[in-house]
This record gives C-alpha cells, structure tokens and sequence, in this order.
C-alpha cells in the first residue's frame, strides 16, 4: 500500500518537473497578486499590517486552485485513472497520493515563499513565522478539499468555474483560521495557538473525509 | 499459479440503457478458466460497455455480476488483484518513456518488477532500441505496444482487452495472438473485444454476437 502510495507521488512529481512550467505558474500567481495589492492600496505600514493576512490567505486559496482542475483530468483523458480504480489497492491510496503529491507542488512552494510577502508587507519576524505555519498547516487541507472538487467536477464542461464555485466555499474555515492566527499574531498575548488548533482539526478533518468522498465522486465520474 | 484452477465470471441478467437507448437487456454470459470470449458486434453495440461493466467500471442498470458466485462489488480489489483490464486509451504518458509507463502500470497492478525485468519485458514487445525515449515521440503502434507490454509481465487469472489488435502491424498481431494463446492454455481466461478478424486458435474459444 506504501509502495503504490509512493509509486504514484514520485510518479506526479516527475511528471510535473517534465511540464516545468506550471509549477512556477501557481508560485508567480500567488506573488503576483500579492504584489498588486501595496500597488493599489499605497504603502502606508498600519493599512499593509492589517490586510496582510487576508491577502495571503486568499492569494494562497485561488493559487491552489490553478492546478487542481488538471489534478485528475489528465489521468482521465489517457485512460490511466481507469486503471487506478482497477488497483487491488483501495482507491483513497490513490487519492491520498495525488493529493499529497499535488501539496508538494503548489501547497509547499507556498509556504517557502511566503516570506516574500512579510517583507512587502513589513511584517515583524513573529507574523512572519506565523504566516509559514498556518499556511503549513492550512494548504495540505486546501489540496484535499480541492481533489474532492475536481473529482466531482471531472470530464464536465466548463468544469473549471464549477469547481471555483464548488470549492470556494468550503475553503473558508481555512481562510478565517489561517489568516486569524497571522492577525491573532500582531497582538501580544493574543490567543494564536487557538487558531493553529482549529486550523489543525480542519485539516485533519478533511483528509479523514475527503479520500472517501473523493474515491466515491471519481468512481461516479468513470462511470 | 496456485489459484490460476478453476475460476468463473459470471454475468446474469445484464441490462444497460445509455441515455434513451437500450444497448442490451437480459444479456447473460459466462467465461470460465481456460476459456476465451470473443465479442463481437458492429460499432455502438455497447462492446466497450459491457466490457467496463465486467471489469466493475460501470453498474449496469440491472444484473448481477459474480466471480466465483460473489458480487465483484462486494468483494472489490479482491477481484481487481485477479484482473488485468487494457481498454481503449492506452493509459500511456507521453512525458515518460516506455520503462517508466510500463513500471508505473505494474505498480498500479501491484507488481513491482526489477528494471532487468521490465527491460527483457519491453524487448519482448517489439521496442528494444526505443526504451529510453519519451513515448512522444512513438508511433501510434509502438505506444499500444507499450500498454500491451503489460500482458508479459501480469499473469492474473482474467484478461480483459478492448480492441487489443487495433493499429498493430503483422508481427504485433502475431505476438498478440501468441501471448492470448499462451494465457488461456495456462486456464487463464481472456475475454476480449475486435471488429478485425483476427484467427485465435484456441480450444476454449467462445463468440458472442452483440446487437442481433
């Protein structure tokens, strides 16, 4: 079951190191967007502290979303997740491992990029560390829902706004979490460390969930 | 094979309607060990269909399909470690070369040869001199090569191949029909779908005409 699991991980990872280009596309996204809001808004520092975790975090959201409609979608169309769902392994292990294969590249990038954005934003040190942790945290859970989206929204047209629509919504617990603990942060003595354990149990919570409802929507969609 | 003795698919009572259309109704069909089902039929017959609702794929809208008198539902990847399914699309990725797709689809398999293996394998195939190169840049045949390149190295008991001779040239066909054979003198059971009339010699062999 490890075998396959790692199997399917190194699998995805190779494939995206040979079509290069659309890991860089979901990093230059998240920069992009978070560039234009100092742009829009002026460089006043108490306006910059303030929108700074939500501007991450939402940023973070529609950039996990760039890849997520070619999470399965390839797969299908060559015939390869046919033969997923005919391994004698249980389906949520395939899941499982696009899932955390699709992290390694969009969620983790994310992560150790996201000091950039402290810097433009004059972030201390303290809110810094705590935007890497919660979108640690939080993104693993943001690839997850978002596999559950895409298997649902698989061979649809237009699938790809249907999935925004779909899995918008459910992203919000991550969001106000996420972006509460980087806020919480800024305050002395603020209760951050409530906001990594709700932000936690969300993403336990989806991947205890989520490789069942994924396997289920995927089984569906090949039918 | 300890278990490759006797073994048995059995489909009862099949009825699949696509859309408004009634592609069959009461179709039922065994394949035992050592034997091969042929089907046949002209385009739109629901081959392909009844093919995947075999496999598990797809639910028929009424039947019952049983290996070994127990649901292929109920009993899940049991059923799948027996079963070796090569439909339509190859499943091949055009950014990996033939060694990395044919590893990739025996661990899908849960096997997990060693590279000598897969080398000898892919040889046997017809795509020696052609291992390392990304599948892109194979012809049509040379990638279907790939995917049956898995028939060498499966051995579970039920094949089930969705126009395996498609785009084949003489000598794959050759060395297709050799592989079946093979199979189903070992009582592996083989049930396969081709609108080409393609000689299989064998004793076991069974038609089904589908859309009469």
């Amino acid at each position: 079951m490890w075998r396959l699991f790692k199997t399917i991980v190194s699998r995805d990872l190779l494939l995206a190191f040979r079509r290069r280009a659309e890991i860089l596309m979901t990093l230059f996204f998240f920069v992009v967007v978070i560039s234009l809001f100092p742009l829009g808004i002026g460089t006043d520092k108490q306006i910059l502290l303030r929108i700074a975790p939500g501007v991450a975090w939402v940023a973070a959201l529609l950039a996990s979303m760039l890849l997520l409609e070619r999470l399965f979608a390839a797969d299908y169309l060559d015939g390869t997740l046919e033969q997923m769902l005919l391994t004698p392994q249980p389906l949520s292990v395939v899941v499982m491992a696009k899932v955390c294969a699709h992290w390694l590249l969009t969620g983790l990038p994310l992560v150790l990029i996201s000091p950039l954005v402290a810097l433009q934003y004059r972030l201390g040190d303290e809110q810094m560390i705590s935007m890497m942790l919660s979108l640690l945290l939080g993104t693993p859970a943001l690839s997850m829902i978002g596999a559950i989206g895409a298997a649902l929204t698989l061979g649809l047209r237009g699938g790809g706004i249907l999935l925004s629509l779909l899995i918008l919504p459910l992203y919000i617990p991550a969001l106000i979490y996420g972006a509460g603990a980087i806020t919480a942060s800024v305050v002395a003595n603020a209760p951050e460390q409530a906001y990594y354990m709700l932000l936690g149990a969300f993403t336990v919570l989806s991947m205890a969930l989520g490789p069942w409802a994924a396997s289920a929507a995927l089984r569906l969609a090949l039918e | 094979m300890a278990d490759m003795t006797d073994a048995v698919l059995q489909a009862e009572g099949l009825t699949c309607i696509r859309g408004d259309r009634c592609l069959f109704s009461g179709l039922s069909v065994s394949v035992r060990s050592g034997e091969l089902l042929y089907l046949q039929g002209a385009n739109g017959v629901g081959k392909t269909t009844l093919l995947r609702a075999l496999c598990g794929l797809f639910h028929p809208d009424e039947g019952q399909i049983s290996w070994n008198g127990r649901p292929i539902k109920a009993i899940g990847e049991e059923f799948f470690s027996r079963l070796l399914y090569i439909g339509h699309q190859s499943a091949i990725k055009l950014e990996f070369t033939p060694l990395e797709n044919l590893r990739i689809s025996c661990a899908l398999d849960g096997l997990y040869p060693e590279d000598g293996v897969l080398w000898h394998v892919l040889e046997r195939a017809g795509l020696r001199g052609f291992e390392d190169l990304p599948a892109r840049m194979l012809s049509q045949g040379q990638k279907k090569r790939v995917g049956l390149a898995r028939l060498f190295v499966n051995d579970a008991l039920l094949w089930v191949l969705d126009e395996p001779f498609n785009g084949l040239d003489a000598g794959a066909v050759e060395m297709l029909q050799e592989v079946i054979s093979r199979h189903v003198a070992k009582r592996g059971m083989v049930i396969l779908t081709t609108h080409q009339e393609v000689p299989l010699a064998s004793d076991g062999l069974r038609c089904l005409r589908l859309g009469e």
